[in-house]
């Protein structure tokens, strides 16, 4: 009997049961920590698929801070509830969503469960590929976000880039330029001051490490980048920092490097190596883990943005 | 490994169950939430810390090793921290 | 060896899934929370366990990851509480 199959029935189990309780919550708070152990039980059953890459990113982005963000922006929304037209929403609606919905599940399961033995997937050419361009990287998962496809990596570091202008442009026209509101609740408590001094130091360490060796384990600038954006996100929680200016000028520049540095790069690469978006096969992975550094500077700064929120406070001079 | 450190392992990681298990217990069962974060703290402890211990008779190189001391110390700090945070908040209301 | 570390971790995540059933039922949001929190720590003791028996690597990374985040989660949840959530319970529907 091995135990293999019952441990992976029972994530999977768990996983659906926590889905319905994100769903049956009856509040916010509820709702949302059950949604975030759906995120962590779902980075359980990634490690089981034999995708750590994966599970970190979730754990961190999925869960963490998808979470947080949540929480946060539902706790601002809720002042605002008497003022918010109500949507009327009729039984024969919700009627045909649910029966939409039970079809798409029905479909999905059918088509999974008569997939051919082995499933066709595009893995065998994505390694083939990652093995030229990506040359010298450990981590074929690296190597395929970095040089098999780059462009679709630098254009979700500018889709980040859109979210954070557009949780910006929520404020008010008079508070452009200024700082979020601040995310300590209220004077630092101690407890909470001494746990980010401890914490963050040694979660800046972590991230970093997670980054370096993500070239040739499991690891890279996403999951970095998360880690250490949670960090400062401590940080800024406990009172110990304050959410920057939006308009300051350093903020801008963090938060377009990363793309910029590797867009420059691609283009680069059109004149230098062997074609837009190539990297030259000379010093390909320490310009990969250049261009990686900067994205995990960008991560760091966007993420915890979108937490803070739009300006709330007058422009200061 | 020699049998001495198997068994010392499996005894530890099934001591760490045993409190997992009865920090959930505590936890569903406790009347207030003081003395639920009091059975939480138990599995944060004493749970995952002899479960890292017995690990560390399996680890092949010192860094494992390391990295299981470290995770946790992490758990117990921030746990007893969190632990904190949540108690004053809870004397907070009961004010 | 590894199945008994496989069967350990199983045993973990079911038990601290157990107490996931106090988001639904726990009194004030403080046990919500709690139960999060036993969740991570326990998850944590579950991925040990399964780097340890399958030998994937990277897996230990991510425990130290996720036992990083679970304090992260905590006080951006603490925070939110107010004062008023944590008197009585679900008077007001879903926001």
């Amino acid at each position: 009997m091995s135990i293999l199959p019952l441990l992976d029935i029972e994530l999977a189990a768990l996983v659906v049961m926590v889905a319905f309780g994100t769903i049956a919550a009856r509040t916010l708070f509820a709702a949302v920590v059950s949604y975030v152990a759906y995120g962590l039980l779902l980075a359980l059953v990634w490690v089981r698929l034999f995708a750590p890459d994966v599970a970190l990113t979730e754990a961190a982005v999925g869960s963490g801070v998808t979470g947080v963000l949540l929480i946060t922006a539902g706790k601002r929304l809720v002042p605002l509830r008497g003022g918010l037209p109500q949507a009327k929403v009729g039984r024969g609606l919700k009627l045909a969503a649910g029966l939409v919905a039970v079809l798409a599940t029905a479909v999905l399961s059918v088509a999974i469960a008569l997939l051919p033995d082995p499933a066709p997937s595009l893995a065998p050419q994505a390694a083939a590929a990652a093995a030229g361009p990506g040359a010298g990287l450990g981590n074929p998962i690296t190597a395929v976000l970095i040089s098999y496809r780059s462009f679709d990596t630098m254009l979700e570091k500018v889709v980040l880039i859109l979210a954070v202008t557009g949780v910006w442009s929520i404020g008010r026209s008079a508070d452009w330029g200024s700082r979020p509101a601040t995310l300590g609740k209220d004077a630092s408590a101690p407890p909470m001051a001494l746990l980010a001094r401890l914490l963050v130091p040694l979660g800046v360490v972590i991230g970093v490490h997670v980054f370096w060796v993500g070239a040739d384990e499991p690891g890279g600038a996403f999951q970095s980048g998360a880690l250490l954006a949670a960090m400062w996100m401590v940080m800024m929680m406990s009172g110990l920092s304050e959410p920057p200016r939006i308009g300051g000028r350093s903020v801008r520049l963090a938060l377009i490097a990363g793309p910029a540095v590797f867009l420059t790069v691609g283009v680069a690469g059109a004149v230098v190596a062997d074609g837009f978006f190539a990297f030259p096969r000379s010093f390909a992975k320490p310009l990969i883990l250049f261009v990686e550094a900067v994205m995990v500077l960008s991560i760091t700064v966007a993420l915890p943005l979108l937490v803070a929120g739009p300006p709330s406070r007058e422009a200061e001079p | 490994m020699t049998t001495l450190a198997n068994i010392v392992c499996i005894a530890c990681i099934s001591g760490g169950l045993f409190f997992f298990l009865a920090g959930t217990a505590g936890l569903l069962r406790f009347p207030d939430a003081l003395s639920r974060l009091h059975a939480l703290a138990k599995a944060d402890n004493l749970g995952l810390g002899l479960v890292a211990i017995g690990l560390m008779f399996r680890a092949n190189t010192l860094l494992v090793a390391m990295k299981l001391i470290l995770i946790w110390l992490l758990v117990l700090v921030s746990g007893s921290l969190t632990a904190q945070l949540i108690a004053a908040r809870v004397r907070r209301v009961r004010k | 060896m590894t199945e008994f570390f496989l069967a350990a971790a199983g045993l973990i995540v079911a038990t601290v899934a157990a107490g996931l059933a106090m988001i639904l039922r726990g009194p004030t949001d403080i046990e919500r929370l709690m139960s999060l929190q036993v969740l991570g720590t326990g998850g944590i003791a579950a991925l040990l366990l399964i780097a340890f028996a399958t030998q994937v690597p990277g897996v230990d990374d991510v425990a130290l990851g996720l036992a990083l985040l679970a304090p992260f989660a905590a006080i951006a949840f603490a925070n939110m509480l107010r004062a008023e959530d944590l008197v009585s319970d679900d008077r007001d529907t879903a926001s």
